[in-house]
This record gives C-alpha cells, sequence and structure tokens, in this order.
C-alpha cells in the first residue's frame, strides 16, 4: 500500500469520512473511493452496497478479484444525563469501542470525577448536539427522566437519523413524552425508533446490569441483519 | 486495551514515519467458523512488532514471518488458512473454518 494511501484512510477516520480501499487481488493494484468519488468508479455499485453495509469483503467483476477494505466512522455513543446508569456504562461502552460522550446541563451531576472513563459536557443538549454533528452512525440513550433535558436530545436524534435512539422511562412516562413529539410535529414512524422503554428485557435491576442492557441493545441495532418480515414491512 | 483498526491502521503510519519496513495483513475471505471477521487487520514492522489480529492467535506467529519476507522483497501474498489445508501450512484454525490472508508491504 502507497504511503499516501494509508495517510488518506487514517484522516478520513480521524474525520468521521467514510473511504473504501480497492486492492486487486493478487496483484496489489489499489485506489481509495470516497463518498465524493464514487460515481466515476467502474465498481460503483459495489462500493455503494459496501459503504451501507460497513462490511469489507471480496468482489468479483469481469474476471478480476478485487478486496474492498470499507471504513465507516467509528460509532458513537451520546448519553444524555451524568446519572448512575451513565457511570456503570461508561466503562463498559469504552470496552466494547464506543466513542462515548455524556451531555448534562446539571453541573452537580456532571463532574469529571464522577466520570474518570469518559468526556462529560456541562450544557444543553441543544447546545451541544448540532456542533457534534451526530449522524447516522451515532447511537443517544436519554437518562435524565427530565424532559427539558430529554426531549431537545430526542427530537436531534430523530432528525440526525441516529441508528439507535433509546429513552429511559416507563410506559406511562414515554407515552406522554410521545404525545409531546406529536405536538412538535413528529410522526408514528419517528416514534418507532425510539427504544423505551430503554434496553433488552433481561430484567436488570441495577445501574450496571440496565447499563449491559442498553449496551446490548445498542449492538443490537448496530449488528443484526433485519429479520426478512422487517425488511418487508 | 483491545486494539481497534485505529490503533492499526495508525500504527502502520506511525512506523512507516519511523522508517521502519511495515507490512498489513487483512483477512479478505473466511469460510465456515472463522474466528476474526473479513477486513480485520494485522500490522508488522520490520523487528517483528505487530498489533492487531487475523485469527485468534492461531496463525499470527506464519503471518508474521510471512510478512518479514513481504517486507524484504515487495511483492504481495495471499496465504490460506484452515484444517483442510494441512499441507501447505503448519499452522491451522482449531475451530475447523478457513480464512485467507493478503500481506502487502507499506510503502
Amino acid at each position: 500500500m502507497r504511503p499516501d494511501l494509508l495517510a488518506a484512510l487514517n484522516e478520513a477516520r480521524v474525520n468521521r469520512r467514510a473511504a473504501v480501499l480497492v486492492t486487486e487481488i493478487p496483484g496489489g493494484a489499489q485506489r481509495l473511493v470516497t463518498p465524493e468519488t464514487l460515481a466515476d468508479d467502474p465498481l460503483h455499485d459495489a462500493i455503494d452496497a459496501a459503504l451501507r453495509s460497513g462490511k469489507s469483503g471480496m468482489v468479483e467483476q469481469d474476471g478480476a478479484s478485487v478486496f474492498l477494505t470499507v471504513q465507516v466512522p467509528p460509532v458513537r455513543l451520546v448519553v444524555i444525563g451524568a446519572v448512575h446508569i451513565s457511570q456503570a456504562l461508561a466503562p463498559m461502552a469504552k470496552l466494547a469501542g464506543f466513542d462515548m460522550t455524556i451531555i448534562d446541563p446539571r453541573t452537580a451531576f456532571a463532574t469529571p470525577e464522577r466520570f474518570p472513563d469518559v468526556p462529560v459536557i456541562a450544557e444543553w443538549p441543544e447546545t451541544v448536539l448540532p456542533p457534534m454533528k451526530i449522524d447516522r452512525y451515532t447511537a443517544i440513550a436519554c437518562f435524565t427522566h427530565d424532559p427539558k433535558i430529554d426531549d431537545p436530545a430526542l427530537e436531534e436524534a430523530l432528525r440526525a437519523e441516529c441508528f439507535y435512539v433509546g429513552a429511559l422511562g416507563s410506559r406511562k412516562t414515554h407515552g406522554k413524552r410521545l404525545e409531546r413529539l406529536a405536538a412538535k410535529g413528529f410522526t408514528p414512524d419517528d416514534f418507532a425508533r425510539i427504544r423505551a422503554p430503554i434496553g433488552l428485557d433481561i430484567g436488570a435491576v441495577t445501574p450496571s446490569e440496565i447499563a449491559v442492557s442498553v449496551l446490548g441493545e445498542i449492538i443490537l441495532a448496530l449488528r443484526k441483519k433485519p429479520l426478512r418480515v422487517e425488511k418487508a414491512a | 486495551m483491545l486494539a481497534s483498526d485505529d490503533d492499526i491502521l495508525g500504527q502502520a503510519e506511525a512506523w512507516t514515519k519511523q522508517g521502519k519496513g511495515v507490512a498489513l495483513a487483512t483477512v479478505i475471505e473466511t469460510w465456515g467458523s472463522a474466528p476474526r471477521p473479513t477486513g480485520s487487520h494485522l500490522a508488522i514492522d520490520s523487528d517483528g512488532h505487530f498489533l492487531g489480529s487475523v485469527s485468534g492467535g492461531c496463525v499470527e506467529g506464519d503471518v508474521v514471518t510471512e510478512a518479514l519476507d513481504v517486507i524484504a522483497d515487495g511483492k504481495p501474498r495471499v496465504l490460506e488458512f484452515g484444517v483442510a489445508d494441512e499441507t501447505a501450512w503448519r499452522a491451522g484454525l482449531s475451530c475447523g473454518g478457513r480464512i485467507r490472508v493478503y500481506v502487502e508491504r507499506i510503502g
């Protein structure tokens, strides 16, 4: 691999831009394709599909074999609420490879002492999220129970098409939340994308167990292929 | 900590900038129950240091040995490992899967 191609791959990753390295096998000729240059590439259909799936793999075309090294942005996890569950989730998320940030405007909660593992931002979500440029490689989990804090984050997450949007709260709490979102113009299609009550149903009780159930649900949303029925629907 | 692709490709670039010979191994195909998914990387420097993995540790030793040859002659190689392939390679995958690994020199 040419050093400039390696540098370009690394630079794209640091800046959260997608890129695909095309390598002829076994010859070794290589080129870098980005979403901007995709249309002109002879393999644009295959590369487009690879960018969507995020998976590297071999492609056979016109009797030749190429390997696509697919690099999509690393997954970010934005947690709203510097609460007990977030304290348990922070080291777990780090271990699982997620780039986690906590946002909570309540300065008594949002202290670096409580969160040695991850960055904590003591600001309102509506202030912090737009400059963060959350995207469909971002997961958002809302843990405050406070509509003033959680709702703006949920709205931003739905608009940004985050792959995971979760909100803590009982079914009753969630019902009221949906009424507020409906009043802001969100639709039942949007509601279906919010995971509430948050977390996989593993009978979690303690903050650590709830953190496991949420992390499991995020990994499920990220990795599991949609079932055929879900695709058809 | 576990090494992510971030660290592996970043380390490969750092080694190159330090003037070391560097090879990158990439899992390009898997069959059956393979321990590391397609696209997994292992970076190797000319001193035999390595970061990342292409299997659960079963074949890394052989990949590193081959990588040193790739660094020396610059010719990319495609290696194949698996239980069905007893003659070609000493190393095997205990899980019963098969993998193909592409090894290339950086630079």
